[in-house]
């Protein structure tokens, strides 16, 4: 389907955000803001939802408790039990003062990987992938607002443009996709 | 925004704007890089090459070719391994721990000390890995299915522990540096002119493009980071400590190592990253965003981890005496006293004097001497790790195997060896790496930074303190310009005194003339948002018609009227756009 995005370009951050807030108000739908560094408190205005990847890394976190725990479980008690210098070797417990260094290692190395791996999956950032920001600028000092036309069909075209012009925008861009 | 209190010092100099932050960290990346940058890199490439040379003669020939004995097992290897590892700690100790307790500071030294971090471990890791002797059979350390029917590694040992706290440690800073570093990569990326460049920085930056939702994740991903890293930068040197504590022999045996390791680990690594932060700011011109302050509050750090290890020093002292054991007491007197005095001297005086010369704000204010004092805090813990290794070994439970440590210039030149290529990799991420987390930096501008600090829209999200409407309106004459006058006052109390402000209206608005009845949209200009349009408002000027006869004199008179983005309004030529604005049929 054709659609129509417009593209809002401003000098500051907190202008944007203003701009946001009152375009919001009067019913816009941001599709997505472009920044060269995180914008606090945009979130909530254009209606983005925090983000699941810290349970995520809980998740990753117990897997990798799971894994070390039944690993040295397996190598030191049931498989080939060691006698070391007369360290108890015969159940878990006797043992588990010894395997917390690593339980506590590899616990981080899951949660921290699973998370990077996760985080660049769903971000669609990975090597050799397009860069998608409509404006080069946008990774240096500009800030972008993108609105579809589709998610917009309360107004028209020229609607948005003039509402736009009130929120102090520099630059304005469209593109048919 | 975080608010931040006035008297705090700025902690990004000059009058920065996002555009000039972006300028002054890609410019040595897109410049031809200076002859000295050649000259170090040669001389770093020299040097880690003949350690590499050393190691494959090594490799070759055997770990006999150390100084190593009988007696003295472990020596120059450990205690470079050791070394090395502390000096990892500063980095993720910086942009972990500094980031859950929101020091800003952190934000122009951690991408740098990040990198010293990662390369430093890359060199520990060295260590161990060559002493085996037989390096291609390193995979063994690895708990794997192997033909000696199911031998598994030794899960109690903390020497295995300590393979899986470094590189475990090595693994999640790397991935902690990448993914603040992919978005400045693209910023690079963005504005590179030569193919090849743009193609390379395309590839390192994942294709990222700064959307809201992926920045949400960014932050909650560092900060996530930052939590497992925390923990994590503590353990691994805890771990190290292990690696002597759980063994029996006299001055290793103590349980004050694991916190006394991690504080010297501390101690060291910050010591490192003042040796290479202020070279670096220097040579890439960077002045306005590490200088004093982050400094001195570099030295803050290292004043205290340093009394904390002084602390240990003679605590360990203490107890060895106290503890009523000989053997314990011997290793101690040895220590102090014996063939290795002059080692211990060294760790003492680097150690525990030095540190505290920080005490006096003008020492840890200068940065000559916070230079010094940093190789001075090198070299000693470098000592340290000697004097703990080596005096504990070299005369043992049977006096016939006493014995002394002299390292040969195999030991040197691996040594030597490993300072070079640290070195090599640090100039390579100096010239093709953003030194500093652009990003981050540009976030902290409007709180932290010295022309927002001291301007009067600092915070654009406060209310103004400008009744506007009324200001707005200029039928209301002389109520408005009382009002005016006190808005402005409120506003810029910190540069102007009250009459200095009102003549300063005056002049201007005497200049430009007055708004009349008109009020125009002052927000059509480019350059001029809501905030700045309501200033604008408040001071009298609300229509083209003033604007367009702005000149030279007035700018100035504004830019110091509202106090925000000096020259920007000349920059942008409001005087110009309004000339068109009015020529313009009203719609």
């Amino acid at each position: 389907m054709a659609d129509k995005v417009i593209y809002a370009m401003y000098d500051d951050d907190d202008v944007l955000k203003d701009g946001a807030k009152m375009l919001v108000s009067k019913g816009v739908k941001v599709t997505d803001v472009y920044s060269p560094f995180p914008i606090h408190g945009i979130d909530p205005i254009i209606g983005i939802k925090n983000t699941r990847l810290g349970i995520m890394s809980f998740v990753y976190g117990l897997i990798g408790l799971t894994l070390a725990t039944y690993g040295m479980w397996f190598f030191m008690i049931d498989d080939w039990p060691m006698n070391i210098g007369g360290k108890p070797s015969f159940s878990y417990k006797e043992n588990f003062l010894s395997f917390m260094p690593i339980t506590f290692e590899f616990t981080v190395l899951c949660a921290a990987h699973g998370m990077a791996i996760t985080y660049l999956i769903v971000n669609k950032t990975l090597p050799g992938m397009p860069a998608q920001n409509p404006d080069p600028r946008t990774t240096d000092d500009k800030f972008v607002m993108e609105f579809r036309m589709s998610d917009n069909t309360s107004m028209t075209e020229s609607e948005l443009v003039d509402l736009l012009k009130k929120t102090g925008m520099t630059e304005l861009d469209q593109k048919d996709i | 925004m975080h608010k931040e209190a006035a008297i705090r010092e700025p902690l990004i100099l000059g009058h920065k704007t996002y555009h000039d932050i972006t300028e002054d960290v890609c410019r040595p990346i897109e410049d031809k890089a200076p002859k000295t940058w050649y000259i170090l890199f040669g001389i770093a490439l020299v040097i880690g090459l003949y350690g590499v040379g050393c190691i494959l003669y090594l490799l070759g020939t055997g770990v006999g070719v150390w100084g190593l004995n009988k007696t003295i097992g472990w020596a120059w290897d450990i205690t470079n391994f050791v070394w090395w590892v502390g000096i990892g700690h500063a980095g993720t100790l910086i942009s972990a721990v500094l980031l859950l307790f929101r020091q800003k500071w952190r934000m122009a030294i951690n991408r740098s000390a990040e990198a010293m971090t990662i390369f430093a471990v890359f060199m520990a890791g060295l260590f161990p890995l060559i002493h085996m002797g037989r390096l291609w059979l390193g995979y063994w350390v690895l708990p794997i299915p192997n033909q000696f029917g199911s031998l598994w590694v030794n899960f109690n040992s903390p020497l295995l522990w300590d393979v899986f706290a470094i590189s475990t440690y090595l693994s999640v800073s790397l991935v902690f540096w990448y993914i603040g570093l992919i978005p400045d990569f693209a910023t690079i990326r963005d504005r590179a002119k030569k193919p090849v460049a743009k193609k390379m920085y395309s590839i390192l930056s994942f294709g990222w493009s700064g959307r809201a939702k992926h920045w949400n994740r960014f932050e909650l991903v560092s900060l996530v980071l930052a939590g497992l890293a925390t923990p994590l930068v503590f353990s691994v040197h805890s771990i190290v400590s292990f690696d002597f504590a759980t063994s029996v022999i006299p001055g290793w045996h103590t349980t004050i190592f694991p916190p006394y390791f991690v504080a010297g680990a501390v101690f060291s690594g910050f010591a490192m990253v003042q040796t290479l932060m202020l070279i670096m700011r220097k040579a890439m011109g960077l002045e306005a965003y590490i200088h004093k302050k982050h400094v001195e509050y570099m030295n803050i750090v290292i004043m205290v981890t340093g009394s904390i290890v002084g602390t240990a020093y003679i605590t360990e002292l203490f107890i060895s005496w106290y503890s009523g054991v000989e053997y314990e007491a011997y290793a101690f007197i040895n220590r102090a006293t014996g063939p290795y005095w002059w080692a211990y001297f060294a760790m003492m005086t680097c150690n525990v004097v030095s540190p505290q010369l920080m005490w006096f704000k003008k020492l840890r204010r200068s940065l000559l001497f916070t230079f010094i004092i940093s190789i001075v805090v090198n070299i000693g813990m470098w000592f340290e790790r000697y004097v703990i290794i080596v005096t504990s070994l070299h005369r043992d439970y049977l006096p016939s195997s006493w014995s002394m440590h002299f390292p040969t210039h195999i030991d040197i030149g691996v040594y030597v060896g490993t300072i070079g290529l640290f070195f090599v990799f640090f100039l390579l991420f100096a010239r093709f790496f953003p030194v500093l987390a652009l990003n981050e930096v540009k976030s902290i501008l409007k709180s932290s930074g010295e022309s927002y600090k001291n301007a009067p829209d600092a915070h654009h999200d406060e209310p103004t303190p400008t009744p506007v409407v009324e200001a707005a309106a200029p039928v209301v004459e002389e109520k408005v310009e009382e009002k005016v006058i006190e808005a402005v006052k409120k506003g810029t109390k910190k540069k102007l005194s009250d009459e200095e402000i009102q003549s300063k209206t005056y002049e201007l608005i005497a200049k430009i003339g007055d708004a009349g009845s008109a009020l125009d949209d002052l927000k059509v200009i480019s350059g001029v948002g809501p905030v700045l349009e309501k200033k604008l408002n408040s001071i009298g000027i609300c229509s083209y018609d003033q604007v367009s006869k702005i000149s030279k004199e007035e700018y100035d008179l504004l830019d110091q009227l509202t106090g925000s983005f000096p020259g920007r309004a000349e920059r942008d030529d409001w005087a110009g756009q309004a000339k068109e604005l009015m020529n313009k049929p009203k719609s």
